[in-house]
């Protein structure tokens, strides 16, 4: 009822699984999918003396996410202990970094359909993941299992958890903050991003306060959410519960709630009372990390244009609308592709044609623009020959559809399908006058205004040239030929 | 002379000269780790070790080591041969692999013959924390070999073993050395990878060689040290460590630790150490008495430290993957208590305790913190010393063997056994013991510490005085 008397504060945590080819911290293969507990050792089954050896390549991943999320990159950094006991933790503590994270605070640029916005980020650090438990019987939930196995192969996989600032205040900017952050990292190759497979997971930190003051209120963490539509959608219906609370004079639990997207309920998972007290303490068996400043700064000048300043460029430069640039920049690739088309090609029409029909005929076979039978300098090559009204639209499809299929040079397809252009203005205009005079009462209705009936003709005028024709040419030629014979 | 009264380097030149074989050797040391009047031996691996003593016979290129036998401290993971670290909770536990110190004894040619005795997960002075019964003083019996390295360094001392491996981590090779009259080196933090040695304090513990000379020692350690990839805080030595001549110590100052030559330390124990001391200038040496203030604060700090490390290294025994597993619970929380109630003993039990405790949320600073900063001032305290002497000395422990039962009661009274050797653990320094004399018919040992890295210093010293000394480590009830 009075949700304009409230203001909600936001913040994010990330948990994004590296794209290391080993563990955090053994030598153990990355995996996914393959039979359980078939990428273990002593160190990530915490077999008794084992110890743990920082992966250099995480470290490195964590200093360009760094870079990227605009935050400093610590002279020092230290592990820590995180302790607790669950069988999916098999040391019963999870090496992590508590105080002295790898990245400090940094500020962080994401596009909306109101232009860039920043969002702060507080700290970024790594740290191991647990392995994965598996309830047999009772749906899977621990609670009504007949019992439980765990499966080794991801435990010890590196993740970087990036924490952000409350400072957003809807699930709407939440969610576009999520999609340009995880674009990012996945353009950097730093995580496969899939939210599904949960190697990217977000929580959100959500409290509620009355509009116009600066204090906060009691948060709630809200977990599980695992797309950006379920992010959106599960903070919206926080902040709704939470001022449902305040508005009949309640107060808020500090609780981690786990959202259901299914029903879209909120659940408790756990209250204050009961949280860990994880007694963190350096982590003895590894030195603290001291990356070369050298070798920092080497990976600062090494970052390739991000995302945004892609996505920003095209719509400056190329004047594409925010919504090209977004769909065109996801993934990398595409967005690759389409520069290429672009540098041969009018970037608009390259647009289109791009997430247009290019993919469309495409999808149906599975396969994307890179790595296609088209290179992007063929379907370049095919945009310009519609650009300059050599081939009509209706061949330019069918000159793709061949090349999909086929590839090849769409010059010599337009030759082999017999696609040669008529688009000579006087044989044309010949077609137009034989129409009039084979559909002497269509002519007549359109000279008095029926102006549907240029359809009519254009489309007399296609089949006639079997295609060929520019249907936009000739629809000028019936208007002119109307306009220019009203006697007869 | 029998073959298990040669030291080790009379072994490996008698192996060397064809007097005798590893076989040999090895089959003659088995006899007696079998034959255990001193409950040093938890494994006894005598079909592999006659199996690799014939292999490095058959060898037209012998390995340094020869073949000569060696017993391991149970703490050290050994591939296949059970581990148990002295605890219950490990009763059986067969490794999946080898600890890197020991992999790399075998490859020098070293024959492990089994696994020895030990306080559980090396928690205790006096080995009466083992879950499998205490290991006996061979000097007598009704006394404790000091821990938490008791079997190992029983086992040197009862000649079932020429060497051995232990671990130490406030002192527990020093002080067993010590109490057995036998040689216990703890060589810098960093020296030995610590891969595959059951963790109890990861920031102090270390592995290193008991022996009955000190140039016995120096040659178990040589393999051994150096860095290792699968151990992020071992390190790359800078030198090779080398065998000890020296007979004088011309020019070598010697820094008598004043806090530790006084009161607490048994009467007996410091005048064979005083006399020790003595033949330091009849050697040419010069002693130099030394004051390390924060020392007395030493063990308070180690028992916030260690205990704190400890409860997060023992709490991966949770019965899931390995190890003992209470049988009947099916609450997960009740399966944590019951699994860890029964498997471990009441020591570790007080130090995860003590170490949860000291890290808890509220207390973090006032006691583990406060520990790191103390730490800190003895480390400044040793480098201070090293800036006037080569190295320090003291007793290593202010008592000879005492009996068994004698401190049970009182832990307190036990941990003051490592009040020597503690405040060396904690500013991570290579130390070692060396017998200097008896008390009361007791074996007394000398503590000799150097600065990081200074192991070759210190083992000259060392050399030199153990032969001006002359102690002979045969302990009189000991046939052989």
């Amino acid at each position: 009822m009075s949700t304009d008397a409230w203001e909600a504060v936001i913040g994010i945590e990330i948990h994004a699984q590296l794209l290391t080819r080993t563990k955090m911290f053994c030598g153990c293969a990355l995996s996914f999918g393959d039979p359980p507990n078939t990428h273990t050792c002593p160190v990530c089954l915490a077999h008794p003396g084992a110890l743990p050896v920082v992966n250099r390549e995480a470290i490195r991943l964590a200093i360009v996410a760094g870079h990227a999320l605009g935050c400093e990159i610590a002279e020092r950094s230290v592990f820590a202990r995180k302790n607790y006991f669950y069988p999916d933790l098999p040391k019963a503590y999870q090496i992590s970094q508590y105080d002295q994270p790898i990245c400090g605070p940094g500020r962080f640029r994401f596009l909306t359909e109101d232009g860039a916005k920043t969002l702060g980020i507080t700290r970024a650090h790594l740290e191991e993941d647990a392995a994965k438990l598996i309830h047999l019987g009772g749906e899977g939930r621990r609670a009504n299992a007949e019992g439980s196995v765990v499966d080794f192969n991801r435990g010890g996989t590196p993740l970087l958890e990036i924490v952000t600032e409350p400072e957003l205040h809807n699930g709407a900017d939440a969610a576009a903050f999520l999609k340009q952050l995880r674009q990012t990292l996945v353009h950097l190759r730093i995580t496969d991003g899939s939210m599904e497979q949960g190697s990217l997971r977000a929580d959100a930190n959500i409290s509620v306060r009355p509009a116009g003051s600066t204090g906060l209120g009691t948060k709630t963490e809200l977990k599980n959410m695992n797309s950006f539509t379920f992010l959106e959608r599960g903070i919206a219906a926080e902040i709704k519960r939470q001022i449902a609370i305040l508005d009949v004079g309640g107060t808020i639990t500090q609780e981690t709630l786990h959202y259901e997207p299914a029903t879209g309920q909120i659940t408790s998972l756990r209250s204050k009372e009961e949280a860990h007290d994880y007694r963190y303490f350096p982590e003895p068996d590894l030195e603290p990390v001291v990356p070369d400043r050298a070798w920092v700064e080497e990976l600062r000048a090494g970052l390739p244009e991000l995302p945004i300043d892609r996505r920003e460029r095209w719509i400056r430069d190329y004047g594409l609308t925010f919504e090209d640039a977004e769909v065109l920049s996801e993934p990398t690739e595409l967005g690759d592709y389409f520069e290429r088309v672009a540098m041969d090609a009018p970037p608009k029409s390259a647009a289109n044609w791009v997430r247009g029909e290019l993919r469309a005929q495409l999808r149906e076979r599975g396969q994307e623009p890179w790595g296609s039978a088209v290179p992007p300098e063929a379907l370049a090559s095919l945009i310009g020959m519609v650009e300059s009204r050599t081939i009509s639209m209706p061949s330019a499809k069918a000159v793709l559809a061949h090349l999909v299929e086929h590839g090849g040079d769409p010059v010599r397809v337009v030759d082999d399908l017999g696609l040669k252009p008529t688009h000579d203005e006087s044989a044309l205009a010949g077609i137009v006058d034989t129409l009039f005079a084979d559909n002497p009462v269509q002519a007549q209705q359109l000279r008095e205004g029926k102006d549907k009936l240029v359809g009519f003709f254009v489309g007399q005028a296609m089949k006639v040239t079997g295609g060929t024709a520019d249907p936009s040419q000739i629809s000028q030629l019936v208007r002119e030929r109307a306009a220019g014979d009203p006697a007869s | 002379m029998a073959l298990t009264d040669l030291t080790a380097e009379q072994s490996i030149a008698a192996i060397a000269a064809g007097r005798t074989s590893s076989e040999e050797l090895v089959t003659a040391h088995l006899a007696r780790a079998e034959h255990d009047d001193w409950n040093n031996f938890l494994a006894v691996d005598r079909d592999a070790a006659l199996a690799r003593a014939r292999e490095i016979d058959a060898m037209p290129q012998r390995p340094p080591l020869a073949g000569v036998p060696v017993a391991i401290k149970d703490a050290l993971s050994t591939r296949d041969l059970t581990t148990t670290a002295g605890s219950r909770i490990l009763e059986g536990f067969r490794p999946i692999y080898t600890a890197t110190c020991v992999a790399r004894l075998e490859a020098a040619g070293a024959v492990v013959i089994g696994k020895t005795n030990m306080d559980e997960f090396a928690m205790g002075s006096s080995c009466e924390n083992s879950a499998y019964g205490p290991s006996l003083n061979p000097w007598d019996t009704a006394r404790v070999p000091g821990g938490s390295s008791g079997g190992s360094a029983s086992a040197v001392a009862a000649r079932q073993a020429p060497w051995s491996l232990g671990s130490d981590t406030g002192g527990s090779i020093r002080q067993p050395a010590a109490l057995c009259g036998i040689v216990g080196m703890k060589p810098t933090y960093g020296a030995i990878s610590r891969y595959g040695l059951i963790a109890f304090a990861s920031s102090l513990d270390q592995v290193g060689p008991f022996a009955r000379t000190v140039r016995d020692a120096v040659l178990l350690l040589q393999p051994m040290v150096g860095r290792d990839p699968m151990d992020a805080t071992s390190l790359e030595w800078p030198e090779p460590i080398v065998l000890p001549t020296a007979e004088r110590l011309d020019g070598v100052r010697v820094g008598v630790i004043e806090e530790l030559m006084g009161e607490g330390i048994e009467p007996g124990v410091r005048a064979a150490c005083r006399a020790a001391l003595d033949r330091v200038e009849s050697l040419g040496g010069t002693l130099v008495p030394i004051g390390l203030p924060h020392a007395r604060y030493g063990l308070a700090t180690y028992y916030l430290i260690a205990p704190a490390e400890c409860s997060a290294n023992l709490a991966r025994f949770d019965g899931i993957r390995y190890g003992r597993r209470a049988e009947g619970p099916d609450d997960l929380l009740e399966h944590y208590e019951r699994t860890r109630g029964e498997g471990f003993g009441p020591e570790v039990k007080r130090r995860i305790m003590l170490g949860t405790f000291a890290l808890s949320a509220g207390y973090y600073d006032a006691y583990y913190a406060q520990a790191q900063r103390v730490r800190t001032l003895i480390v400044q305290d040793f480098a201070a010393a090293f800036a006037e002497v080569d190295v320090v000395a003291s007793p290593t422990s202010p008592t000879v063997a005492f009996r068994l039962g004698e401190r049970t009661a009182d832990p307190l009274s036990m941990y003051l056994s490592d009040v020597c050797t503690i405040p060396v653990s904690l500013a991570g320094l290579p130390s070692l013991s060396i017998p200097c004399g008896l008390s009361d018919g007791l074996p007394v040992g000398l503590q000799l510490a150097g600065p990081a890295f200074s192991e070759n210093r210190l083992f000259e010293i060392a050399h030199a005085l153990e032969g001006v000394i002359g102690f002979d480590p045969s302990p009189p009830g000991v046939a052989t």
